[in-house]
């Protein structure tokens, strides 16, 4: 069952569109705002609240990367591994965190603090290697730079 | 004519269809993954691409889906392009970037499509240095194996389960090369249809897991053309058996009917006949091996004897006949017992049933349709019939019937119907008009413009309005109410105001007035000038085939004993458990001196069988069914039944104490059916006689590259037998025979070089999609006449619930209702446990809950059952499951008394 607060954010978005089952990709938004991530159960929730199969709804939670079929850690920080970034050096952005926090790509730290994925363009090519974290991107990455951002997020 | 230029040579324009059908049916090899026949073009698999050039002047052209273009006048194209040409190659390679090279282990490998597809564009080295990527696979049930590793992303397999059989649990996940199509979480998948996904799948992604049990490749396989006896409608299949036993069944192509799509009743459940419980040997009240060693059993010949010796003893002799045995066992039985001493086989009621269908279609002015008429109807109504459950390919049909008002609405946009993506887009939401009145709530209640579940009664009361609304001179409903009177009213309208509407009934209520309804509105509609359809769905494969021999009724043989007139009776692949109460047909064998039983499986009637034949099943028979349509069809048996098992129709002839007036082939059988019943004659022309012969030879039932003739006999004997021989059947069991693509009746497998999967039936069809090439088998017996027909006036009334008293109403599933598929191990897995069902209303008043145990008092006996409550039922009704063996014997209409 959607809690309270998912179902209100539900039927606000509900008149903005033409069939309840194109309120899917929002549905799914919702839920994992409020649990994190999008579990099984989750997937049954929106399922019924929007007339689908939990088969339906996976199709479409498992097509988006920004939505997370695993449980993650409380920050996800995507970074970008797609030409501009290779070429600028995110395999090294990418070493830094393994030898720093134990994770690669599909990764979570044991403390649950960060997970790591790809993401395969940023739109943030000039400032290659790039990351998003949050809602903020950052860019220009470097080594002491990443070192920085982490220690800022708690 | 208006043509068209493929590599310099010109055909005609087709504007109505794409440039690949039109190139697979000039024989020219293209290659394609994700375009089908029947699902239409989305251009997503990029194997077709051809060189299109603008016109004549035009030399540098420009790559093009060829599934995406239409053939119009003056389209020129290049298959033979260098560029497209390595277009395609490269297409394959980049789909060999991951799929396994597994062949040798795959279900698929020697019949796959990529496997041709990747042959015929010339890819043979791998040039990808990388890894692959790998899935875990689901488990999908007892008919679906599931290896995602081999998949191509064609999407076929979504749009077949999703688009065009309604089924929402198989869908694509993910995104670029980790797109895996499965379900949400490992479980069977639940669509009646899912078997079709081997056929549709061109990789080995979805496999028979049946076959999985016994494999054998296809190149392996004995095949022969068989028709489904698992209900009514008559599938066309194809039976494959090796080592004595049947290994599957395939769809085999009938453009009216079943088309490129079977159910998973009709193709998963052959494995009943080669369980234990199958008939191997004669049994005789003595065993006749006294005298030459214990324990062997009698041999057909004394079998014969013996039963000969009883009947010339006899001081009666009665038969009773099958809906589910061959027209020509029935008349065999007919003719050795004599007219008056023949029964159906079915009690009072459903016989009645059976009678009243051939009456309302025979003389009909409305045609009985084809599936492929019904999918083609653009206003439906359902009467009564849950058909997913009882006759499933028709359901499948009534799903695409949906589609056609809303084609015809989006016309004018100007497309073709076969652009899927764009057709879907235009339509949205837009369903055309299809009305369903059921007990229960139905699978495809889902694609209904409204649905009405009611009581029997209730359904036929609407069914009679709706005639009514459509032709006032058909007889009114008094006290309607005006809910169900504003429904008929709106069912009415959309079946006026169609082009092709189409009525769809039958038996499986077992209430007449539900037929009569049903006779009424496709009557109504053609009185006031609509071409209507009207299809009835009766319980089996010959239903109609026995009925039109014209069988009395079981209640009367019982008499017939009961009163001393019969001491001997011969039954026919018939369980008089299923048919009559327990406790009369004990009663019956009871009272009999000689029970004579042929049968295929035991049975609770062989049970009481003094003397056992044993019968060959249909995948060992020759013979003639008759399906709903009316359509006369034959099969062919795949294997020679072993000695002494033979078809029920050669043990009666056998059987037959003069010998002059014995028949003792089956074409003399339909002889005979002819000259004693002139509208029967037609079955005779259902397939090529027996004397048939292509090019001088017959048609082998084994694949030129049939192996291990030899190794298959070793451990009895290293030299090969000779092949048995088939004097009934213009086929050979052997690899032996023409090499000329026989007439459609006649297929036993769909190959051509190059062309090894079923994909190879494109070389078999007038062009891609069409009928079969030389005409699609059958014969329709069945055909409207424009004869005035005074309209059925048996209204019944409202109906209204008793206190403590319930009406009990059969309710049907595909998977569990027949009786010989509800043996196969695969069925039995899909098959719910017995239950009766209650409206919330009726539960609640008794305290009832989901699980709990109800006691109902059906003629005077408690059943136990536990309880399941359906939303949609309504109430003062209890659904019990038809065909379920403890509550056989039930006569409809009857109530139940709550305890
Ligand atoms: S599973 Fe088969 S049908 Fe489905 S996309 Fe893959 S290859 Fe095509
Ligand atoms: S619909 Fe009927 S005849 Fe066709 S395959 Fe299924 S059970 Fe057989
Ligand atoms: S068959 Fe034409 S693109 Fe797939």
């Amino acid at each position: 069952m959607l809690s309270p607060a998912e179902q209100a954010a539900l039927d606000a978005e509900l008149p903005h569109y033409p069939a309840r089952r194109a309120l899917c990709i929002e549905a799914l938004k919702i839920v994992q705002h409020h649990r994190g991530w999008i579990s099984d159960e989750a997937l049954r929730d929106v399922a019924l609240a929007l007339g689908m199969t939990p088969h339906e709804v996976d199709s479409v939670a498992t097509f988006y990367n920004l939505l997370y079929r695993r449980p993650v850690g409380r920050h996800v920080l995507h970074l970008c591994d797609s030409v501009s970034c290779w070429v600028m050096g995110c395999d090294g952005i990418c070493d830094h965190f393994r030898n720093r926090l134990g994770i690669s790509f599909g990764e979570t730290t044991p403390d649950g603090r960060f997970t790591l994925l790809p993401i395969p363009c940023l739109g943030d090519c000039d400032h290659a290697p790039s990351l998003m974290a949050g809602n903020r991107i950052h860019g220009n990455l470097t080594p002491e730079k990443l070192d920085r951002l982490l220690d800022e997020l708690d | 004519m208006p043509t068209l230029t493929i590599d310099g040579v010109a055909y005609p324009a087709e504007p109505q269809k794409n440039l690949l059908q039109v190139s697979l049916s000039h024989g020219l090899d293209l290659p394609y993954f994700c375009w089908h026949p029947a699902l239409g073009s989305v251009g997503a698999c990029r194997q077709c691409a051809v060189r299109q050039y603008r016109d004549e002047n035009d030399s540098r052209g420009q790559i093009v889906m060829a599934c995406m273009v239409p053939a119009t006048p003056g389209t020129r194209i290049a298959i033979e392009d260098e560029e497209a040409r390595l277009f395609r190659k490269s297409v394959i390679e980049w789909l060999m970037t991951n799929h396994p090279h597994d062949c040798p282990v795959c279900d698929e490998g020697g019949e796959c499509h990529l496997q041709d597809m990747t042959v015929m564009t010339g890819h043979c080295t791998r040039r990808h240095r990388f890894p692959k990527r790998t899935f875990t696979n689901q488990y999908l049930g007892p008919f679906i194996n599931h290896e995602m590793n081999r998949c191509i992303q064609c999407y076929r397999c979504v749009r077949f389960y999703r688009d065009y059989a309604g089924g929402r649990d198989l869908d694509a996940f993910a995104s670029r090369n980790h797109v895996y199509f499965g379900r949400s979480e490992d479980g069977a998948l639940e669509n009646e249809f899912s078997g079709n996904l081997i056929e549709v799948c061109p990789t080995g992604v979805f496999t028979d897991r049946t076959l999985k049990n016994h494999y054998t490749r296809k190149w392996d396989l004995q095949s022969a053309p068989s028709i489904c006896p698992h209900c009514s409608l008559g599938c066309n299949t194809l039976v494959g058996a090796r080592y004595g036993g049947v290994r599957r069944v395939l769809n085999r192509y009938h453009h009216h009917i079943n088309g490129y799509f079977l159910c998973d009743r009709g193709r998963f459940a052959y494995e009943f006949a080669n369980l234990p419980i199958r008939l191997r040997h004669p049994v005789l009240p003595r065993p006749a091996a006294a005298k030459d060693g214990a324990g062997r059993p009698p041999t057909a010949a004394e079998a014969i004897a013996a039963i000969r010796t009883r009947l010339r003893r006899s001081r009666g002799l009665i038969g009773i006949g099958s809906p589910r045995a061959s027209l020509e066992s029935n008349y065999a039985l007919r003719r050795l017992v004599g007219p008056d001493r023949y029964f159906s086989g079915l009690p009072q009621g459903e016989s009645r049933l059976i009678a009243v269908a051939l009456d309302i279609l025979r003389d009909s002015p409305a045609r009985s349709p084809s599936l492929r008429e019904i999918a083609e109807a653009d206003a439906v109504l359902v009467l009564g019939e849950d058909l997913t459950q009882t006759a499933p390919r028709m359901a499948l049909a009534v799903r695409q019937s949906i589609l056609q008002a809303p084609a015809a609405r989006v016309a004018a946009l100007n497309f073709p119907g076969w652009m899927a993506h764009a057709f879907q887009n235009a339509v949205q939401d837009d369903r055309g008009p299809l009305f369903i009145a059921s007990v229960d709530a139905t699978r495809l209640d889902d694609a209904a413009t409204a649905v009405l579940h009611a009581p029997p009664a209730d359904l036929a009361r609407f069914g009679f309005a709706v005639a009514h609304a459509i032709d006032p001179e058909a007889p009114p409903v008094p006290d309607l109410d005006p809910e169900t009177a504003d429904l008929a009213n709106r069912a009415a309208e959309a079946l006026l105001a169609a082009d092709r509407p189409l009525v769809l009934s039958g038996t499986s209520l077992h209430h007449e007035a539900l037929l009569g309804a049903a006779a009424n509105c496709g009557w109504a509609l053609c009185r006031r000038g609509r071409p209507a359809g009207l299809g009835l769905v009766v319980p089996e494969a010959n239903t109609f085939g026995a009925g039109l021999l014209g069988g009395r009724p079981l209640r009367e043989a019982y008499e017939l004993v009961e009163s001393h007139q019969a001491d001997t009776a011969v039954i026919l692949e018939n369980d008089l458990y299923r048919r009559s109460h327990g406790t009369d047909v004990d009663r019956f064998f009871d009272r009999l001196e000689t029970t004579i039983v042929l049968d295929a499986v035991q049975t609770a009637t062989t049970a009481r069988a003094d003397i056992l034949l044993p019968a060959a099943p249909a995948s060992e028979s020759q013979g003639t069914f008759i399906s709903q349509e009316g359509r006369a069809q034959r099969f062919f048996p795949v294997l020679p039944p072993t000695d002494p098992v033979a078809e029920s129709w050669r043990w009666l002839g056998h059987l037959h104490p003069d010998e002059a007036r014995a028949l003792r082939s089956q074409e003399a059988m339909l002889i005979a059916i002819a000259a004693e019943f002139p509208f029967l004659a037609g079955a005779r022309e259902a397939a090529p006689s027996a004397t048939f012969r292509l090019n001088g030879a017959a048609v082998p039932r084994s694949s030129r590259r049939f192996s291990g003739r030899t190794a298959i006999h070793a451990h009895l004997s290293v030299h090969e037998p000779k092949p048995p021989e088939d004097s009934e059947a213009p086929l050979t069991f052997s690899m032996e025979g023409t090499t000329t693509a026989p007439p459609a009746a006649l297929v036993t497998h769909y190959w051509a070089p190059g062309w090894n999967s079923v994909q190879a039936l494109n070389k078999f069809q007038d062009e891609v999609g069409g009928p079969n090439r030389g005409g699609d088998p059958g014969i329709r017996l069945i055909e409207p006449r424009n004869v005035p027909r005074a309209y059925h006036n048996a209204i019944p009334p409202a109906f209204n619930s008793r206190e403590g008293l319930c009406t009990l109403v059969p309710l049907h599933h595909s998977f569990g209702s027949e009786e010989l598929s509800r043996l196969a191990p695969a069925i039995a897995k899909r098959t719910p446990p017995a239950a009766f069902s209650l409206s919330p209303a009726d539960a609640r008043e008794r305290g009832l809950g989901e699980g709990d145990t109800l006691s109902i008092r059906i003629y005077g006996r408690p059943v136990r059952l536990p309880v399941r409550i359906h939303p949609q039922l309504p109430r003062g009704c209890v659904g019990f499951p038809a065909g379920w063996p403890d509550l056989a014997g039930i006569h409809l209409p009857t109530e139940g008394h709550f305890e």
